[in-house]
């Protein structure tokens, strides 16, 4: 069972960003417009740069020596900590945007609460990463917008992805016993206490969007537990980790 | 259809219509650096909208630190002179020295202008 609690919960939100940062990095070249390509790189290199300050906070308090690089490169699947959504195949432009913003309207109201933080390492990263994360929502809330009413086909791809994503969501917001334990030493905030204003900034943004939020209040789990991750991360992490699997200590 | 004021008949006025393209219209960016008085021109890009076309540029030519403050200009209101009227717009103030104050004598008091 979790050994540590606050490394548990530093790797959730390192583990976090390193997905979904390379999930994102793998539009790199291949994006629709030259402007959402760069843009999208963007967002992948901020994310890949708040990992390094989680996971590397998480290897100063586990204290065996391990680095952000050692804890990034040198994991299993299982030993993992990321939410399922943020290890969802890019699927269209569309499905890959819906997800950022699923994402990025939580991650944003975390990292808000975690300013605020009783460890002020953890306060000292959230203050920066909170700026990131604001302009991502604002970008990724615009592009769902903007695709969720405009065209037949747009608005169609974007309705579809919002109802392939939406049952990862809930697991953003299910507390357990890491999650439990951080809040009772004031480091992380009750995370049933984001869900409310999660659900009304949702909610505005799909009803201008003219997409459906579906009806159903199913989560899937496993992810930011270790206990069961889909299917896509073990696949995702063969290709991440290539290098230092093949050349181990590899650098430039 | 050839209209019979043409100078060329044959060739129908209205051109044909080509395949209509989604592209997004363009944008010209100009940002002001930290320590620029002014904003200057760094480029352009495509967005469906001007709220987009900041966004876009931030990502785009702001990724370096590069400026404080964007403005984003669509294309098409940008008023120009063509390279057409390069000799009467601009060879005329060619020969005309006289406008450069260049023929005051400065006091040392004021310094380096």
């Amino acid at each position: 069972m979790a050994a540590d609690p606050f490394f548990e919960f530093l790797c959730r939100m390192g583990d976090n960003t390193l997905v979904l940062g390379h999930r994102v990095s793998e539009w790199c070249g291949t994006a629709p417009v030259l402007e959402e390509d760069i843009a999208l790189a963007n967002t992948a290199l901020d994310l890949i740069g708040q990992t390094q300050m989680w996971l590397g906070l998480a290897g100063e308090v586990e204290g065996k020596g391990r680095s952000a690089d050692d804890l990034a490169m040198l994991r299993d699947a299982w030993d993992f900590r990321n939410v399922l959504l943020t290890e969802q195949p890019n699927g269209d432009f569309g499905q890959t945007m819906m997800r950022q913003f699923l994402f990025d309207a939580w991650h944003v109201a975390m990292l808000d609460a975690l300013t605020r933080s009783t460890d002020p390492r953890v306060a000292e990263i959230a203050a920066k990463a909170v700026k990131e994360a604001s302009y991502h929502v604002e970008r990724s809330g615009d592009t769902v917008i903007g695709l969720g009413d405009g065209t037949d086909e747009s608005h169609r791809r974007m309705q579809a992805a919002l109802d392939l994503l939406w049952p990862y969501v809930g697991e953003l917001f299910v507390p357990d016993s890491v999650d439990d334990a951080m809040a009772e030493a004031g480091i992380a905030p009750d995370l049933t206490d984001l869900r409310a204003a999660y659900d009304d900034h949702l909610a505005k943004v799909m009803a201008t969007a003219t997409l459906t939020i579906p009806d159903s209040a199913f989560a899937h789990k496993g992810g930011k537990s270790g206990f069961r991750h889909s299917e896509h991360l073990g696949h995702m992490l063969t290709e991440m980790q290539w290098l230092q699997r093949a050349y181990p200590g590899a650098t430039w | 259809m050839s209209s019979p004021n043409s100078a060329y008949p044959d060739i129908p006025e209205t051109p044909p219509t080509k395949p209509r393209r989604h592209e997004w219209p363009l944008w010209e960016i100009f940002i002001r650096g930290q320590h620029g008085m002014s904003h200057r021109h760094v480029g352009s890009l495509h967005a469906p909208d001007a709220d987009m076309a900041i966004k876009n540029a931030r990502d785009v030519y702001t990724r370096r630190n590069e400026g404080v403050s964007i403005w984003a200009v669509e294309a098409r209101h940008i008023a120009a002179t063509s390279p057409g009227d390069k000799g009467p717009f601009y060879e005329p103030s060619e020969s005309k020295v006289y406008r450069h104050p260049t023929f005051f004598d400065i006091p040392d008091d004021v310094g380096a202008m």
